[in-house]
Formats: structure tokens, sequence, C-alpha cells
């Protein structure tokens, strides 16, 4: 336990309405950690990511990042936003900007470099995923899989100090999953801290060092791996698992 | 045959010997649209933003009521003179000044008063179909903007804005070509545009039909060029189709397509493969 927590989540709860999404959720996440959430659609994962990023506000309970409660930064959200990166299922890359400018707006605008440093660097993150080709493109001229690729590089051009992955590959086709899941893998064995919430159990066995299993709003189990993939405690995970180590 | 060949003959006639009024008539119907329009997409730029402020529950009560209330005066605006007639606002308006101060106070300019009118009435029509626009941007480019730390103003602006004004220039083209045709309408304010020049010619020659002929194809030509034009400017703003790989940088010579060595082929394919040889 030697590590130090980036963000502690504290008895967050969320509701949507009248309905509960979160439920009182304790989670840690530390340098270098690399965590998978895993559980049935509607179990509250995108949420609890989403959180996280302040683009839900929680109903109940904190989230400390670095010791200091986010939800109440003020002005400082902004600043916070850029240092925890976020993916997202859909992409969301801005479709009236360049490869090449989706990836220095935010070092522009948020963190104030200058243009051409920061086209240096976006330059740099665009080769690791291998995108630098096509810094000229739009978004709409790539692939699922590329486009994805692009997110992830615009999110570490903010050099954040987390990366959230809500579902990356839950839009590509099975032949372009490869390639973002690669990339994700060459982050994570660079110590890039990440918390992935996914459906690729290879992914989440073979690369995390964390494995979150969360139904109904609640963490039903958490734990190595190894060790919640082959001997899980709670009868929910066997069941959910069990349509994966069938196989 | 002969009526054919007698109307042509009319409309030459007319043509050759009014040729200044309706040229400097078209002119004026030309700058005024134009200015009309410009000024009054920059009106709709202005509400519709204001109207997609955002605001929640725990921002301070200031905050919300200032907000609500200009949302109160644009929706005002935008119904008011959405619902009235161009053509009697501009009467309203070049008249109510000399009638509230007894003739003290007067529009010194018939341009002045038409510009104002077109582009106060473009305006209620822009802030609808800007509200359109940025309604029909995606909500995962705000989520993506919000994201890496943009503040709402800076997502607006280098997001969402650029991304409406591009779903809604079809509109503004719209708009431009009504406005074309209908400050023809300001002749009751003795603008002189090309229709005018129509009242004016026909004043002193009775030759109404030909001096219609010659109304109808040069209103026609202007909308046709206008339409052309449109086309061309939304196909610029659109981007061309290809784009150039930059192979010439010498950062990506050691990229190309990327893979991880480590992960070989087992990684590239569905994750049950990977369970299932374990």
């Amino acid at each position: 336990m030697d590590k130090e927590p980036i963000l502690e989540v504290r008895h967050l709860s969320k509701t949507f309405g009248t309905n509960p999404v979160l439920k009182d959720i304790d989670f840690d996440i530390c340098t270098g950690d690399v965590i998978s959430i895993i559980g049935p659609s509607g179990s509250g994962k995108s949420t609890l990511l989403r959180c996280i990023n302040l683009l839900e506000i929680p109903t109940a309970g904190s989230i400390l990042f670095r010791g200091k409660d986010i939800t109440d930064l003020g002005k400082d959200v902004f600043s916070y936003r850029a240092k925890v990166g976020m993916v997202f299922q859909s992409f969301n890359l801005f479709d009236n900007l360049s490869v090449m400018d989706n990836c220095t707006l935010g070092q522009v605008r948020v963190l104030h470099r200058d243009r051409e440093e920061a086209e240096e660097y976006a330059l740099q993150i665009l080769s690791r995923v291998g995108m630098a080709p096509y810094c000229n493109a739009r978004p709409r001229q790539l692939s699922g899989g590329q486009k994805q690729r692009v997110a992830i590089a615009r999110a570490m051009a903010l050099d954040p100090e987390v990366i959230l992955f809500d579902e990356p590959t839950s839009a590509l086709d099975p032949e372009l999953v490869g390639e973002v899941l690669d990339v994700m893998r060459d982050l994570a064995e660079q110590g890039m801290t990440m918390a992935v919430v996914t459906h690729e159990m290879a992914f989440a066995r073979q690369v995390s060092s964390r494995v979150v299993f969360m139904d109904e709003g609640v963490i039903m189990e958490e734990g190595a791996p190894d060790e919640l993939f082959t001997d899980p405690k709670n009868d929910r995970t066997r069941e959910f698992l069990g349509r994966y180590l069938s196989r | 045959m002969g009526k054919f060949a007698q109307l042509l003959q009319d409309v030459l006639r007319l043509c050759t010997k009014y040729f200044p009024i309706y040229f400097s008539g078209m002119k004026n119907t030309v700058l005024l649209a134009l200015i009309g329009t410009v000024l009054g997409c920059m009106i709709g730029f202005v509400c519709g933003v204001l109207n997609a402020v955002p605001y929640d529950p725990k921002d301070p009560l200031r905050k919300r009521i200032l907000i609500k209330v200009m949302r109160a005066v644009i929706r005002a605006y935008v119904e008011l003179f959405r619902g009235t007639p161009m053509v009697l606002q501009a009467v309203f308006i070049y008249y109510a000044l000399p009638y509230f101060t007894d003739g003290a106070a007067r529009f010194n300019s018939v341009w002045a008063a038409s510009i104002l009118v077109v582009s106060v009435n473009t305006g209620a029509y822009m802030t609808e179909s800007v509200r359109g626009g940025i309604i029909s941007v995606d909500p995962g480019q705000v989520e993506g903007a919000m994201a890496i730390g943009l503040t709402h103003v800076q997502a607006m602006m280098y997001v969402i804005l650029p991304q409406a004004l591009r779903n809604i220039l079809p509109q503004i083209g719209n708009n431009y070509i009504i406005n074309l045709q209908d400050t023809s309408v300001m002749f009751m304010i003795s603008f002189t545009d090309f229709f005018a020049a129509h009242r004016g010619v026909v004043g002193a020659t009775y030759l109404y039909f030909p001096s219609a002929v010659i109304e109808m194809t040069g209103y026609l030509t202007m909308t046709l060029i206008s339409s052309f034009l449109l086309r061309r400017l939304e196909q610029r703003l659109e981007g061309s189709s290809s784009f150039e790989l930059a192979v010439a940088d010498p950062l990506t010579l050691t990229s190309g397509v990327y893979r991880n060595p480590a992960s070989g082929e087992l990684f590239g394919e569905r994750s049950r493969d990977f369970i299932g040889k374990e």
C-alpha cells in the first residue's frame, strides 16, 4: 500500500430522478493502477466514470483528487478535467477540426502552450498511437479504430494523471478492437494510470492490475484479475463471468 | 408571333432608355439584402448563443433570474418580428420617430431605416435557425470539449458554433434569397430598390407588362447567381473530401501502423480466443 492515491471516491451516490444509479461507492485509483470496471449494462459503470470527470454531478458523497474534493472546485474544475483524461465510446472527436487540431485545442486553450510546442507534442503522441500520418485528416475520414486512437492521443496530449476509458471498444467492429486495445496495453505498460470500463474480458484479465465488478450500482467484488477471474467470491460475479469462463 | 416581337421591342427600348434606373435599383436591392442578411445573422448568432447559455439549479439566484429574463426578452423579440409583416415594421419604425417627437427627430436616411428593418427582421428568423443549428450538433461534441477542460464559451467558439454555422448555412442562404425579393416592400418608405425602379419607369411610360418582364428576369438572375455562389461557399466549408498522408514527416517513419510487439497476433483477435488458450 505504498502507492499514492490519485483519486478517492467516498460514499458516492448518484440518482437520476428517483432512479438510483450509484449507491454508496467507495473506490480508489492509485498511481500506476490499471483498473478494469466490468459488469452488466446499466450497472452504473459509465456513470461512475462520468461522475469522476464531473460530466455528471454526484448526488451525495465525495470524490477527492490528490486530497481535494472536486465537487466544490469552482473555476478550477476546468484544469481538473484536463488532468483527468476521458475517452468515450462514441469517440466525440471534434468533427470540425483536423486530427492535429483535435490534439492541440486543449493544449493551447487549457494548458496555454504555444501552438508550435503543442503541435510538436501532438505529433509525438500521435505517432505513439500510429496516427501521425493522418494528422491532416478530418475525423469523418477515419475508421472507428483510428478515431478512437486519435481520441486517446487527444486525452494524452494534456499529460493527464489518469485516463478514464468509457467502453472504448464497444462501438468498434471486432477487427478494429485489436488496434485500440494494443494502444491501451502499450499505455498501461508505460505506467499510465487508467480506469477502463470494458466488456473485453481478455483485456481486463491480461492488462489490468485490479478488476472491479459492478452490478446494480454497487461494487460487488474487486480484486486482482487472476483471483477474480478464476475464483470469484461473489455469486453474482461468478454468474456474470460464467459466460466468459466456460469457453 | 407579332406580340412577342413587340414585347421584345418594348423591353429593349425600356432597357436602353432606363438602364441606369434599373441598374441602380438592382444594385440597391443586392446591397440592402446583403447588409441586412449579414447584420441579421450577427443578431441571430448573438441571440441564439445567449439563448443557449446553460444554467443549473445550483447557480446563484441572480444568475438564474438574469438568464431567464434574457431568454424571455429574446423570445418576445423573435415572436414580435416573426409575427408581423416586414412592410408594416418598416412603416411602423419609419413613422414612429417623427410622430412621437412632433417631427423633430426622423430617419435622415432611408438607407438607415431600411437596413435597420431588414436586419432586425432577419435576425428574428436567424435566432431560431441558430438555436436549431446548436441543438443539432451532437451532444457528444460538448462532452468531448468539457472533458478536455474547455469552458462553455471556449466550447462554443471552437467546437459548437463552427459546426452550427455549417448546419445553418443553407438557412442563411435561404434568408438572403428571401431578402433579395422581400426588400421590394421597402418602396413603402421610398427606398429606391429594383422594384421601385419598375414603379418609376411604369409611371413614366405605362408599359406595365414589358417592365414586369424585365423585373422578373432581373430578380431571377440575382437569385440564381446567389444560389450558385452559396453552393460554392457550402462546398468550401465542407472541406475537401480527401486528405494527404503526412508521410514526409520524420516522426512517422518510426510509427507506421501500430502494433505492440509483445502482444503478437493473439491480442489482435477477439478476447475469447485468449481465454480459451489459457
